[in-house]
């Protein structure tokens, strides 16, 4: 038997299943009308629940997978290595409980809306706290909300994190589109600057007219876009992946030229940095030219983990923190654990977006780490395992209204994953001056 | 039996997943010594081709591509029609059943069991000519030109143009072992093929190859392989230093003929529209590719069907065209059924460092002194112009376009492509 190709629908994502599964992947409840009022504004929210037999399915999968022999090298040099692999999916198929996260994703307020004709999934928390500053946070590939579940409380309840309540945000966390509980597109369109439209419609559709926005990798991008576009009540944003190389630097990148003579030594080590990047960027061009090709992506459980894990940030390819955190077991300080790298991939998994989340690549055809052109306030955090380290000469040239620039001392290309709460104490001191009480 | 556990595989013992059964047999070696040719068979278990089955069936698809054209890759629709039929029609025992008719080899060179297809002519005077494929080929690309170069009266053609051929699958490839080490790069492989040739008892003899065949048959001339007397290649390394330049991002060069600037330009289109961007990915992360490939029918096939020499193809749509559906999926089998996705890929980060295939410079064409023949497809990769070869190949001793066939010339038109080597090889007899 083989699966029908799904007939796209208003809401594609709610009749999305994995697989063969007869059973609806995902629950929503009756939809309820927003404030705005009208069906199309309508925000309805939203709980998850993976079938149990879709869960049994990828564990035969991931029991059955096919291997290919090992790697002739010893070390990373030809991608993940087979043991990692293997170890991997064998704590994946067994002691691996998805109901873990499940049950974490399903406590918090989940909500679908469609904006521009997509189901737009996020998550939104309101602080308790009057006065707290509403916050739109986006992530990037190969994440999913799943990154950034950890900085939560901590911004949405800073008394309970030793904070003070001055520093309350409320979160709205969404899903990208073509990522997680988010729909797929079935038209193209659907870069960074459609999707920094559609935030800004989610904010004014939750009743926010004044906020920040944050982001990172992917989220960085849309960020970046949103401060282009600089909609009624975006106050500034954040980002830890700051575009700032300056077009003459940029093009010199991407010629493969030596670095200019005239860069200061934080901006020769910015240069080689980027060099560096630009030759562990091969997935990255493979999605942007080709992603409908990753047919394996989705059929596979142990091709879509290898797929996923072998991106790249400053100290390695894969990522240095994520090998690190594939043998953490847990985290008394929120750093990234094996779990949470599992949950993020089985998120794509049961979502079936593996090709979907690749696509943004393709819709993307601008420049990646060059000066946009941002005129609003702007906050950058440096974290050391970013692809590059920002210096400051050009992130005050990239961004002329910088209202706040740190090096931080760990960290890498995930920060809210990796250090949420290194990245939250910089999202309270960025935007402080910004609160209106 | 959980697949998770690893388990060493050598080519003979190759098994697909959990099966029991290995899926190669090798009758006797007939010498003892390390130097052994031994006759091989084919017989792939049945639970082997079962599993497969099993396995395109319970494919789960991504969704459809956002676009009406293949920009994105192979598309949904096209791809589910093919793994349907692979599912449920297709026959591979057929396509075995036409290996094994021909007379197969194993012989160990430099550590590696090398695979090939071995059939000398009855004519006498037969030219040796040992003929490589590339990716995402194998020696079933070859198997229409046997015929007609081994046997060429029954083809309309001369008993004077007859050749024994000798059709090695690569290391990594199909029957061949699978390097363990790392090194197989082409000029490796081109001492292999120089040994296997000596082996036989060849002592005069021409090598031919197209995709990565090309750089292995040069590197035999760049080598002066003992025996050998002159190559012919279907994907030449004509582009110039300064076009290389230019295309990197260089100035456009300033002097080119007309025919040289539109391919020129032709080859600028190519790489902004991504269609290289599998070359680049092999290259860096051939493991990565290999997890999802070697796991899932589907991506292997929609993983091969990404090379652009397929993009002419209608896989069968009109059952009298040549190449067929089957023609496609036997490739794709052989690929599965040897579990070779990620090993065929590990060529491309073996030659990482030689740089673009096409470029003469990067496969230093100007160290070959023996005679080269080309001949260019109209539907290949990029038509390499005359002066560009010229410049590239010293002694060119035979140029040719011919007016249909594509990248998989010997697989695309076989007789059109012996007919190429016949003429290309008739003065060096």
């Amino acid at each position: 038997m083989f699966e029908k190709p799904s007939t796209p629908t208003r809401r594609g994502v709610l009749a999305a299943s994995a697989g063969a599964g007869a059973a609806a992947l995902f629950s929503a409840r009756p939809a309820i009308a927003s404030e705005e009022g009208g069906e199309g504004n309508a925000v309805r929210p939203f709980s998850f629940h993976a079938p149990e037999e879709e869960l049994a399915e990828l564990r035969r999968r991931i029991s059955a997978t096919q291997w290919p022999e090992r790697e002739t090298v010893t070390n990373e040099s030809q991608g993940l290595q087979l043991a990692t692999m293997q170890k991997l999916a064998r704590y994946w198929a067994t002691d691996y409980n998805w109901r873990v996260v499940e049950a974490k994703l399903n406590a918090l307020p989940n909500f679908i809306t469609e904006i521009d004709g997509l189901d737009i999934h996020f998550v939104h928390v309101r602080s308790k706290h009057a006065n707290a500053l509403p916050l739109i946070v986006t992530h990037g590939w190969p994440g999913s909300i799943i990154e950034q579940l950890k900085i939560i409380d901590p911004l949405t309840n800073p008394t309970a994190h030793g904070a003070s309540a001055s520093d309350a945000f409320d979160v709205v966390i969404p899903s990208m589109p073509g990522y997680g509980f988010s729909g797929k597109p079935t038209s193209i369109g659907w870069g960074p600057e459609r999707m920094g439209r559609a935030w800004a419609k989610l904010m004014k559709r939750l009743g926010y007219t004044r906020y920040v926005a944050q982001g990172g990798d992917w989220g960085a991008f849309v960020v970046d876009q949103m401060g282009l576009q600089a909609p009624a009540g975006l106050l500034a944003i954040h980002t830890n992946m700051p575009a700032t190389v300056p077009a003459d630097i940029d093009k010199a990148l991407q010629s493969a030229a030596p670095a200019p003579a005239s860069l200061l030594p934080d901006e020769q080590r910015a240069y080689q940095q980027l060099v560096r990047t630009f030759k562990q960027v091969d997935y990255a061009r493979f999605m942007a030219a080709r992603p409908q090709t990753l047919y394996a992506i989705a059929d596979s459980p142990v091709g879509l983990a290898a797929w996923l894990l072998d991106h790249n940030d400053a100290d390695g390819q894969p990522a240095a923190t994520v090998a690190t955190a594939l043998n953490r077991i847990s985290s008394a300080t929120g750093e990234q654990t094996r779990d949470e790298i599992l949950d993020n991939i089985t998120l794509y998994w049961l979502t079936n977006t593996g090709v979907s989340a690749s696509r943004l690549y393709w819709e993307y055809k601008g420049g990646f780490f060059n000066a946009k052109g941002v005129s609003i306030p702007v906050a950058v955090s440096v974290f050391p395992g970013e692809q590059y380290q920002a210096p400051r000469s050009w992130t005050e040239r990239a961004y002329p209204n910088l209202i706040h620039y740190a090096h931080l001392q760990k960290g890498g290309h995930f920060a809210a994953w990796e250090e949420p709460q290194l990245l939250v104490s910089e999202l309270r001191t960025a935007f402080r001056r910004l609160r209106t009480s | 039996m959980s697949a998770l556990s690893p388990k060493p595989r050598s080519t003979l013992d190759a098994s697909i997943a959990a099966g029991a059964v290995g899926l190669l047999s090798a009758d006797l070696a007939v010498a003892s010594n390390g130097k052994a040719v031994r006759p091989f068979k084919i017989n792939v278990p049945e639970d082997a081709l079962a599993d497969l089955r099993r396995r395109i069936i319970a494919t789960r698809w991504p969704d459809k591509e956002t676009v009406t054209d293949q920009s994105q890759g192979a598309p949904l629709a096209g791809v589910q029609e093919l793994i349907r039929y692979w599912g449920s029609a297709y026959d591979w025992r057929k396509t075995e059943a036409t290996l094994n008719a021909l007379p197969n080899y194993l012989t160990t060179i430099d550590g590696v069991d090398v695979h090939f297809i071995h059939v000398r002519s009855r004519e006498k005077n037969a030219l040796p000519l040992i003929v490589t494929h590339g990716w995402p080929g194998s020696v079933i690309e070859q198997l229409k030109i046997i015929g007609p170069l081994t046997d060429p009266v029954a083809h309309g053609g001369d008993a004077a143009d007859a050749f024994d051929i000798v059709i090695p699958s690569l290391p990594g490839y199909g029957f061949s072992g699978k390097p363990t080490d790392t090194g197989w790069d082409v000029d490796r492989i081109a001492r292999a093929w120089a040994e296997l040739m000596k082996r036989l008892g060849y002592t005069r003899y021409v090598a031919q190859g197209g995709d990565w065949g090309t750089p292995i048959s040069s590197s035999m001339a760049r080598q002066s392989a003992a025996g050998l007397i002159g190559i012919h290649i279907n994907l030449p390394a004509t582009v110039p230093l300064e076009v290389a330049a230019a295309l990197a991002g260089g100035p456009a060069p300033v002097v080119l003929t007309e025919k040289e600037r539109a391919v020129f330009e032709g080859l600028i289109t190519a790489g902004q529209s991504g269609v290289l961007a599998y070359y680049a990915m092999m290259t860096a992360r051939p493991q990565t590719v290999g997890y999802g490939a070697t796991d899932s029918p589907a991506g292997l096939a929609a993983w091969i069907l990404v090379h652009p020499g397929f993009a002419q193809w209608t896989y069968g749509d009109e059952a009298e065209n040549s190449p067929t559906r089957d023609d496609v999926l036997d490739n794709i089998t052989l690929y599965w059924l040897t579990n070779t996705a990620t090993s065929a890929a590990r060529l491309y980060w073996e030659n990482a460092a030689a740089g673009s295939i096409i470029v003469a410079a990067a496969q230093k064409t100007a160290e070959i002194s023996l005679p080269v023949a080309i001949t260019v497809f109209p539907e290949d990769v990029y038509r390499p112009p005359e002066t560009w070869a010229r410049r590239a190949y010293r002694n060119l001793c035979y140029f040719s376009e011919a007016d249909k066939g594509g990248h998989f010339a010997a697989w695309e038109e076989p007789q059109l492509f012996s007919a190429e080597l016949r003429a290309a090889f008739r003065a060096l007899r």
